[in-house]
């Protein structure tokens, strides 16, 4: 059985890289197209790697396609516009569910302070008869 | 006098000219509604995401301080809108861009040799991109396509800067794997 150094020189004599550090730098390789920073690993395979050299240039031409629909703009019915210019409009739609949302929001606090008042006066009046029970317990014995 | 500029625009916009605001509106539609879009993978569902972005930018404008451009800010807005709408739908479909859809505008790469080498890969990426799982999907349009930073698509997805990171890798190897899928020499000569 060869011991743990020769096995290490065979493969440092390999010049083909793995398959499986491809696999392990994959997620990296996306990265480095737009210059993220590289761990020394991935670096060193990358540059002995034809086959992750290629899928570089892969991702080079991915990215430059990415940016040229940012020209693009999908054509849009005039329809629309004009329908949310009319719901942008004072007391369009948009504004009446701005109100909307606000109200709705009052109404949420006003919930929210119902809930609480009531948890308040259900306390204080446990602590009532807590206390009536208690004087009563006093007044027997 | 009338205002012309976006900046104007946005100013008058700003001292509450509704006017000025519509206008606004008008030169920005088509770019919101696209991203919109992109992002939801349904004409219906963009449409509403553009009204709530719309919304949004008319109750924030006054915190508009124009560090940024409009079309940035409100390409944030529209991530947020569409993010949240995506949430709330609760199921990720996966889209098929309709092969029908019209481009009102396209303005081509100057450079012949490239506009030539992307004319075939753009015409597969748009389907490609609308078969990504909503999550990555959103990331790489805003990434790299719309140029957002991290830090802002973070923000406006709502997930860590690292998250962000490893699903525009995850959305990359995917959309290249889709674009390529050919063994390693045939790789080699695309």
């Amino acid at each position: 059985m060869p011991s743990e150094n020769s096995t290490g020189r065979a493969r440092a004599l390999t010049t083909a890289p793995l398959q499986t550090d491809c696999e392990t730098f994959s997620l990296q390789l996306a990265g480095a197209v737009d210059g993220e920073e590289l761990d020394p690993a991935a670096r060193s395979h990358f540059e002995t790697c034809l086959r992750c050299q290629a899928e570089l240039a892969q991702y080079k031409k991915l990215l430059r396609a990415l940016a040229s629909l940012r020209n693009q703009r999908l054509a849009v019915d005039d329809r629309l516009v004009n329908e949310l210019l009319l719901a942008l409009q004072p007391g369009g739609t948009v504004h009446r569910l701005h109100r909307l949302s606000s109200a709705s929001r009052s109404r949420k606090a006003a919930y929210i302070g119902g809930i609480a008042a009531a948890a308040t006066a259900g306390a204080a009046g446990a602590l009532v008869i807590a206390s009536r029970l208690a004087a009563r317990q006093r007044l027997a014995s | 006098m009338e205002p012309n500029t976006t900046d104007e625009l946005v100013a008058a916009a700003k001292e509450g000219d509704h006017r000025a605001f519509e206008e606004l509106v008008r030169q920005t539609y088509a770019d919101t509604y696209t991203l919109a879009y992109r992002l939801v993978g349904d004409e219906e569902d963009a449409r509403d995401v553009v009204q709530e972005t719309y919304l949004r930018a008319h109750k924030g404008l006054k915190k508009f301080r124009g560090d940024a451009q409009l079309s940035t800010w409100l390409h944030r807005i529209t991530a947020n809108c569409a993010s949240t709408f995506l949430g709330r739908r609760g199921r990720h479909r996966h889209d098929q861009l309709s092969e029908e859809y019209e481009l009102a505008d396209n303005v081509p790469d100057r450079d012949p040799v490239i506009q030539a080498d992307l004319g075939d890969l753009r015409s597969n990426l748009v389907a490609a991109l609308m078969e990504l799982p909503p999550k990555l999907r959103s990331v790489v349009v805003l990434r790299d396509i719309y140029d957002l930073s991290h830090d802002a698509i973070a923000t406006e997805l709502d997930i860590s800067e690292s998250a962000a990171k490893v699903r525009l890798h995850r959305a990359r190897k995917q959309l290249r794997e889709s674009l390529y899928p050919m063994g390693e020499e045939q790789a080699h000569a695309v």
